[in-house]
Parts: structure tokens; C-alpha cells; sequence
């Protein structure tokens, strides 16, 4: 008995171990926004501010990269939903054998690093006389961020009932009316978490960007480019925005997902 | 005319596999026809085929006289009520039945007045905003078979519709079509494998078997006078003796069985010396000596069903036996474990040859 | 490409297939090409592009093999990579075991949420959270000096630091892959080695790894990936002795100005990647569709 209560609580301190390494460094950074120290930290505290929140406030750079990374985000969804939403239906649609060879192509953008693909990009668009800039990060993140559209479409369509397009078909609808009736109905919550997950994607992405964004700074990048110019509080102010807008946004997502779920299950 | 189906010839081979050779029947305005076979046997590949799903690769269709030929199922006048349904889980009832209308660009009141009559026709009125979901097998039926009559098809085609419901509903519902049938005047095509409900509902039936026709015929006319032993096997339960024709005259065969000579009336293409097989139905035969033929089996159990009682029996020659008692003639059934007598008509048996 | 016709009818078939074939040809297929293309290039003035000195080489890589600091430095990537894989697996294993096996469904789903809270945040934020933690006068030394464990600040900066960052980065690309696939492991097998007399260790090394094997594999294979690609962890914590592959890459493109050689070593970046990731699922028989799920 000694021994099973021994590894019990070898496991429960390697448990609260895990977690305090998981929430230690984000609570760090959360609570040093509130130090009035220079430099972000906790130790010493030298005292309750807000002023971080001001400063970063009146931060026009950083409100200026915010800008490019909604501009980006926006077009990158445009671009990635429907590029990925496509190659699931093609490839659901295909016959067995090319199914194989084609889905390797689809996710072989997840399965390169994220660096390559933006230096790839780069070297493209620079035959042609387009340097680095909004549009080819638009570009480097939607070839990848596609891939995830497609297998989260793709995933969803598996549960499609084909009969439902030979009863519309039957009914006297066109190809288009089914589709657009029957299928993309079907098909929508797949879209609306996909979108999503390419915003977050977007937004969050830095290897690729990195390589491709010329003179713009989308938010990542600033956040990075703070640390060597002078890291102060307001980045942490910044990064607890971005916690706060992330959270709300992964639980807003979470209670769509679980309605969907409820709905699925009561249909 | 306007509303007949006429198949001429029809084929279809998916790469090896023959799954419908040279069939050709054709089924008249108004008709409520069943296709009827086991699974496999080719009958959904056949109603795909009329539906406009798969191109044959051999032969016609026409439908009110119109070839169909390249005519995509979008431009048929058919509607198709699936095995599961496909009802649209997303669109309200409503909008469901309302698709087809939809499709041919009836503006929404109409759509939806239309609509209305119909759920009433169904008698499903006040169900329009559910969801298919939230309805019962029964009301999901009745929806789908709504939303196929919305469009007003000439030929209504049903793919074993019933097949999910539990067996009450499924006797219940079966009535319902066979009135809805009637009361519309829409040519249905049925598919089945459960051969009480194509003799319950149709006009006429064709029973199929591996891609083939093998008989077409009013219900009774199928059970009364099967004319291959797949038809004779498959419609109703029967009893075979084996043997080898004897005789052949005024439609009558004689066979020499391992039970001495039987007789039976003849089925197609008989020829003296033939081997060929007696079919009788259980209940005709009936406990006792007496009749044109006679027969002794050996009592094994007795079942009782409730409307009848079946007498599970060996034969002197090893085969099962079985025969139908009428619950009211049940004190004329044999005793367990004894040696007993049957006999039956000659009329009420079928001689067909050995496929 | 006649299903996708029968299915969607043309015009829509056109429409997809022409977005399929802008991603796939011109998005992806095209600027890989093009990049290799540029791998076995000199790196030339405009004038002389097109010249008699324009023409392929492997000058690049025989450049690569040839530098030892650049050598070493991808060597050292290879082994750094593999290193935060494996400490990776070795942090997240038991509680992925813990979770499909012996957690109750209450504790499971709040383990999830708990470890899903912190990978909504992104990648640049996290390392930046490490930053601050482990800087020279930051929280970390203060509480070790407090405690007496050390007695001046540790320069955490480096390999400990980028090997603690990426190690908290790739947590979830390790865990839930091995999650799911341990979830679908009877319990019964387990109480029946256990019944056989079988001890823990051998437990997990005869019945649960290896019907973890694919959850395992594709773990790995997305950490080496993500780790041996990553910039920001290596460029926020790492000090002059702990430089990364790709910032190597990174050079070339942005300092030294020889896109040729910086796109040789991208593709040798893209190969070796590659390479680990086909050979870990051959290895351990894994196939594609089960790693992208």
C-alpha cells in the first residue's frame, strides 16, 4: 500500500509541478504590468500602477501594427477558407486512388517549417518585382493556414449524408442550388471555426511573417521588436490585452463548438 | 401514356460486376408497381437508373413516352423518397417540402402555402417550423413523402421507404401510401426486399434476382402461380419435392417423387423425364388422408401463431415439411413425434423445372 | 476530375478546381520551386544574372559543409531539436496517461481547459513571458536567491533558457496527439498485465507504448518540426553561444544579402525536416492521414 501512496505523490507533485510550469511564466508577465518598475517584472514591486495601460495607449506604432495585423488577418480568412474549403470537396470528391497522392500535396505546407514557407514566398514574388509587405504576408500565411481549413472542412463533410444532394438533385435543383442550399448550410459551422482558427493563426503566426513583411510590422512582430528596443511594462499591458481578447475569443469559440454539438446531437 | 414508365432492354455493368441485365417491363399510368428481390439483386441499381442517378449502359427509358436518355434527374419528372430519407436536417419542414417548388423558382408565398397543403395532406399540419430532427420516424416519412409530391412528379420512386420503422408503423404506413397512391393517381415505383409488403400495396409486382426479371405479376397471381423456383422460393413460404416428370397432359404434370407419383399443375417448358421440383404452399396441405395426393411426414414441433399453427415435419425422403392448421381447425393437428398424413390438390401445386 | 463534374456540375467545378490549383501551383508548389532554383544559384549582381556565370552549382551547400561555425550550428540545431523533443515526451507522457487513463471525466476536462488556456496565447507571447521570467534581475533569480538555493543571479539566457521555452511552446503538439491515442487503450488491458503479474514500467513498455506508438510518433515528428523551424524562442532567450539554424537563414536574407546561399540553407532546412518526419512514420508505421488529424 506504502508504495502505490509513494507514486501518488510522485505524481501529484509532478502534476502541480506541470502547472505552475504552464502558469508561472503568464502570471509573471500579467501581474508585471502592474509594477511600476521600467523593466517588466515582479520582484522587487515597487508599487500598484496603471500607467502601462496609458503608455501603451498612446503607443501610435503599436496601434499601427495592430492595423496591419486586422488587415492581414481579414484577408487572410478572404483567401484560406475558400482556397481550403475547395480542396476538401475536391479531394472528398476525387476518386480513391489520386485521394492518397493529393492529400500528401494539401497538408505538405503543415509539414514544412514555417520559415520556408516564408522565404519561399519571398523568392516567388521578388521575380516579378513585389517585395516583402501586407500582400505577401497575406499570401505565405493563407498557403499554409489553408491546409487547416481544409481538414477541418474536410473532417465535417465525412459526416455528409450524399443522399441529401441526389434528394435535392431529384427535387429538380441545379448543381449550384444544391450546393449552395444543401451543402454550404451543411458545411457552415465548419466554416465559421475555421475562419476563426485562421484569424487566431494569423494573428499569432512570426516565422513566416518574419520573412515576408518587408517594411510592415504586423502585432508579433512588434511585440518581438519591443524587447530589443526597450522592453517596458506596456508590451506586458499589450500581451495581457491579448491574453484577455484571446481568452474571451477561445471561449466564445469553445460555447459555438459545444452548441453545435448539443445541436448535432438533439438532430 | 402520360404517366408510364417504359424500361426497354435495360443494362448496367459497373466495371466486371453485371448488376442488371436486359430488363423490360413496362408500368402504367397510375400503377403502384414493386420491384421486389433480395438485396444485391440489382432493383436499386434499377431504380437509380429511372431516377436518372445512373446512365444504363445499355438500353431505354422512357417516361410518358419521352426518352430520358442524358436527361439529369433535375429534369425528370420523378421524385425520389430515399431509404434514409435525406431529408434536410437544416431546413425546417417546410422549407424541406418546399425545396423542389423552390428549385423551380415558385415565389416564397406560393412555396409555403403549398406547402402548408400539403403537411395537411400528410396530416402533419402545425409541424412546418420543426426541424426533421425533432419529428418522429412516422412524421419523417410522412415529410419526405411530402416533399416528393410538392414538385408533382409523374412517377414517384420509393427506395424500401418503410425499411426503418418498427413493424407496426411500417403495416400502418403502408395503408397510408397504398391510399395516397390511389387518391393522387401518381405512378409509384417500389423497392423491396419484404415481400408482405409488395403483395400488401401493388398492383403489380416484378421480382428480381440477380439483374434479372424473373416474373411479372398481380400479387395473388405471383403467389398462386410462380413461374421460375427463385419466384416460388422467395414470394411466401413453399414446400419442394423433387422428382422427374412422368407424364404431361391438359396442363397437368405427373412426377415420379421418392413419395411415389405426385401431381401438379405445369409450369413453363416441361418435357417428360425432366427433373424438376413440386412446390406447395403450406397451407395447402392439410392433415389426413384423402385428396389427389398424400404424403406422410413425421411430426417434429408444432408452432403456434395465433391466426394458424405451423406443423414442422420430415418427409420419408429426409426433406423438411410444412404445412399451415387454421386456428380453427387445430384439433385436426397432428400429434408431436407421430407419423402423419397430409394431402393436397393438384391444383394448389406448381411443377417447375430445375434452373 | 469527371466525379467532381458529376458532383458539382461545371461552372462550380471550374471554380474549385482553379482555387485548388492558385493554392497548390502557385502558392505553394511554384515558390518551393523557384526557391530551390535560387539554392543552386550564385549569388550574382543584376548584370551579370543571365550571364556566363549564371549557371547551377552546389557552390551553396559545399559552402555550408565547408563553414564550420555554420556547420556546427546546424548540427547543433539537429541535436537541440531532438533534445527538446524527447524532454518534451518525457514531461508530457505521464500526464497524458494520467488523463486517458486514470483521471476522472471532471478532472480530465479540467486538466484540458487548463492546459488549452495557455496555448490560445501565442507563440511570441509566451517566449516573451520566459523572457521576463527568466531575465538576470527577473523573478526567477530573486525567488532562488530568497531561498538560498543560489547565491548570485544565474544567466539563464541561452541553451537552458531556449530549451525551457521551447519545451512549454510544444506542449499540446506533444500531449494530445499521445492523448488520443492512449484514450482508445482498453483499461482492461492494463489490469490485465497488471493481473499477470506485470510491473508498472513493463506495463507501459509492452501494452501502452506501443499502443501509443502513432500518438508518440506524430508528437515528435510536429515538435522536431516546430523546434528545429523555430526563430523566436532562440532569438529572445538565446545568447551568442546558442545560435539557431534559422537564424543563420535569417542572415543571409537580411544582413548578408546572399538570398542564394540563404535559400540553400532553407531547403536544407526543409529536407532535413522532411526527412525526420518521413522517416519517424515509417518507422513507426504511421501513416499521414492518422498525423494531421
Amino acid at each position: 500500500m506504502s508504495a502505490g501512496r509513494l507514486s501518488r505523490v510522485v505524481f501529484g507533485v509532478y502534476l502541480t509541478l506541470f502547472f505552475v510550469y504552464l502558469f508561472a511564466p503568464l502570471l509573471v508577465m500579467s501581474a508585471a504590468t502592474f509594477n511600476t518598475s521600467r523593466f517588466p517584472t515582479v520582484i522587487p514591486w515597487q508599487g500598484f500602477t496603471l500607467s502601462w495601460f496609458v503608455e501603451l495607449w498612446r503607443d501610435g506604432a503599436m496601434w499601427r501594427s495592430v492595423r496591419v495585423s486586422i488587415v492581414v488577418a481579414f484577408f487572410v480568412v478572404l483567401v484560406a477558407v475558400p482556397v481550403g474549403t475547395a480542396a476538401a470537396l475536391v479531394l472528398t470528391s476525387v476518386h480513391e486512388r489520386a485521394r492518397g497522392v493529393l492529400y500528401g500535396f494539401m497538408v505538405s505546407p503543415l509539414l514544412t517549417p514555417g520559415v520556408v514557407v516564408g522565404i519561399a514566398t519571398l523568392i516567388l514574388w521578388r521575380q516579378v518585382g513585389v517585395g516583402g509587405g501586407i500582400f505577401l504576408i497575406i499570401l505565405a500565411q493563407s498557403s499554409f493556414i489553408a491546409c487547416y481549413v481544409m481538414l477541418m472542412v474536410a473532417a465535417r463533410l465525412q459526416r455528409f449524408d450524399r443522399t441529401q444532394e441526389e434528394a435535392a438533385l431529384g427535387l429538380g435543383a441545379s448543381k449550384f442550388m444544391v450546393f449552395r442550399r444543401v451543402l454550404l448550410p451543411f458545411l457552415r459551422p465548419a466554416l465559421i471555426a475555421a475562419a476563426f482558427l485562421a484569424v487566431l493563426q494569423s494573428f499569432e503566426n512570426y516565422n513566416t511573417t518574419l520573412f515576408v513583411r518587408g517594411l510592415d510590422t504586423p502585432l508579433t512582430i512588434f511585440i518581438a521588436s519591443k524587447v530589443r528596443t526597450g522592453l517596458t511594462p506596456a508590451v506586458n499591458a499589450l500581451a495581457l490585452a491579448m491574453i484577455a481578447l484571446t481568452v474571451l475569443g477561445a471561449l466564445a469559440y469553445e460555447i459555438f463548438r459545444h452548441r453545435q454539438k448539443a445541436r448535432a446531437t438533439a438532430g | 401514356m402520360s404517366r408510364s414508365v417504359q424500361l426497354d432492354r435495360v443494362g448496367m455493368t459497373f466495371g466486371t460486376t453485371r448488376a442488371v441485365s436486359d430488363v423490360t417491363f413496362t408500368v402504367e399510368d397510375g400503377e403502384f408497381f414493386s420491384i421486389l428481390g433480395p438485396s444485391g439483386c440489382g432493383k436499386t441499381t434499377l431504380l437509380r437508373i429511372v431516377a436518372g442517378f445512373l446512365r444504363p449502359t445499355e438500353g431505354t427509358v422512357l417516361i410518358g413516352g419521352r426518352d430520358m436518355a442524358g436527361l439529369a434527374p433535375n429534369r425528370r419528372p420523378t421524385a425520389m423518397i430515399f431509404q434514409s430519407l435525406a431529408l434536410f436536417p437544416l431546413m425546417s419542414v417546410r422549407e424541406n417540402i418546399a425545396f423542389g417548388l423552390e428549385a423551380r423558382g415558385v415565389g416564397k408565398a406560393e412555396r409555403s402555402r403549398k406547402a402548408d397543403e400539403l403537411l395537411d395532406v400528410v396530416a402533419l399540419g402545425g409541424f412546418g417550423d420543426r426541424k426533421p430532427g425533432e419529428l418522429s420516424g412516422g412524421q419523417r416519412q410522412r415529410v419526405a413523402i411530402a416533399r416528393a409530391l410538392a414538385v408533382e412528379p409523374d412517377v414517384l420512386l420509393l427506395d424500401e421507404p418503410l425499411s426503418a420503422l418498427d413493424l407496426k408503423l411500417r403495416q400502418h404506413m403502408r395503408a397510408e401510401l397504398r391510399a395516397l397512391q390511389k387518391r393522387t393517381g401518381v405512378t409509384f415505383i417500389y423497392i423491396t426486399h419484404d415481400q408482405g409488403e409488395a403483395l400488401a400495396m401493388s398492383d403489380r409486382v416484378a421480382v428480381m434476382s440477380a439483374g434479372v426479371v424473373e416474373q411479372i405479376g398481380a400479387p395473388q397471381d405471383l403467389y398462386a402461380n410462380p413461374q421460375t423456383p427463385f419466384v416460388a422460393g422467395f414470394v411466401g413460404e413453399t414446400n419442394r419435392i423433387a422428382g422427374r416428370v412422368a407424364a404431361l397432359a391438359g396442363g397437368i404434370a405427373t412426377v415420379d417423387t421418392g413419395l411415389g407419383p405426385m401431381r401438379g399443375r405445369a409450369g413453363p417448358g416441361l418435357a417428360e423425364g425432366q427433373a424438376v421440383k413440386l412446390y406447395v404452399r403450406p397451407e395447402a396441405l392439410t392433415p389426413g388422408t384423402g385428396g389427389e395426393n398424400s404424403l406422410a411426414a413425421r411430426v417434429e414441433r408444432v408452432d403456434f401463431e395465433g391466426a394458424f399453427a405451423l406443423a414442422h415435419g420430415r418427409l420419408a425422403d429426409g426433406e423438411e415439411m410444412i404445412a399451415s392448421i387454421p386456428a380453427t381447425r387445430l384439433a385436426d393437428a397432428p400429434g408431436i413425434g407421430t407419423e402423419a398424413a397430409f394431402h393436397f390438390d393438384t391444383d394448389h401445386a406448381v411443377v417447375l423445372a430445375d434452373a | 476530375m469527371r466525379d467532381l463534374v458529376q458532383r458539382f456540375g461545371g461552372s462550380l467545378t471550374t471554380v474549385f478546381v482553379a482555387l485548388v490549383l492558385l493554392w497548390m501551383v502557385g502558392m505553394v508548389l511554384a515558390p518551393n520551386l523557384l526557391m530551390i532554383d535560387y539554392a543552386l544559384r550564385p549569388n550574382l549582381p543584376p548584370a551579370q544574372i543571365g550571364g556566363p556565370n549564371d549557371h547551377y552549382s552546389l557552390a551553396n551547400f559545399t559552402y555550408l559543409a565547408g563553414e564550420a561555425t555554420h556547420r556546427a550550428i546546424f548540427f547543433k540545431t539537429i541535436w537541440a531539436s531532438a533534445i527538446v523533443t524527447f524532454v518534451t515526451l518525457v514531461v508530457c507522457y505521464p500526464l497524458a496517461f494520467w488523463l486517458a487513463q486514470r483521471a476522472t471525466p471532471a478532472q480530465a476536462g479540467l486538466a484540458i481547459l487548463g492546459l488549452v488556456i495557455p496555448f490560445w496565447i501565442n507563440e511570441v507571447l509566451r517566449t516573451l513571458a520566459w523572457y521576463i521570467l527568466l531575465a538576470f534581475r527577473g523573478p526567477l533569480n530573486a525567488v532562488l536567491l530568497a531561498l538560498g538555493l543560489i547565491s548570485e543571479p544565474v544567466r539563464w539566457a541561452g541553451d537552458g533558457g531556449v530549451l525551457a521555452a521551447m519545451t512549454y511552446a510544444y506542449i499540446l503538439f506533444m500531449l494530445f496527439p499521445i492523448y488520443n491515442s492512449m484514450e482508445s487503450l482498453e483499461a482492461a488491458q492494463i489490469e490485465a498485465a497488471r493481473d499477470l503479474g506485470a510491473k508498472s514500467w513493463r506495463i507501459h513498455w509492452r501494452v501502452v507504448i506501443p499502443h501509443a506508438k502513432a500518438g508518440i510518433a506524430t508528437g515528435c515528428v510536429f515538435t522536431f518540426m516546430l523546434a528545429a523551424g523555430s526563430y523566436i524562442a532562440p532569438s529572445l532567450l538565446g545568447s551568442p553561444g546558442s545560435r539557431w539554424f534559422t537564424e543563420i537563414i535569417y542572415n543571409w536574407f537580411f544582413e548578408g544579402g546572399d538570398w542564394n546561399r540563404g535559400a540553400a540553407y532553407a531547403l536544407v532546412l526543409l529536407v532535413l525536416c522532411l526527412a525526420v518526419v518521413l522517416a519517424t512514420l515509417k518507422l513507426a508505421r504511421v501513416n499521414l492521414a492518422d498525423v494531421t488529424k
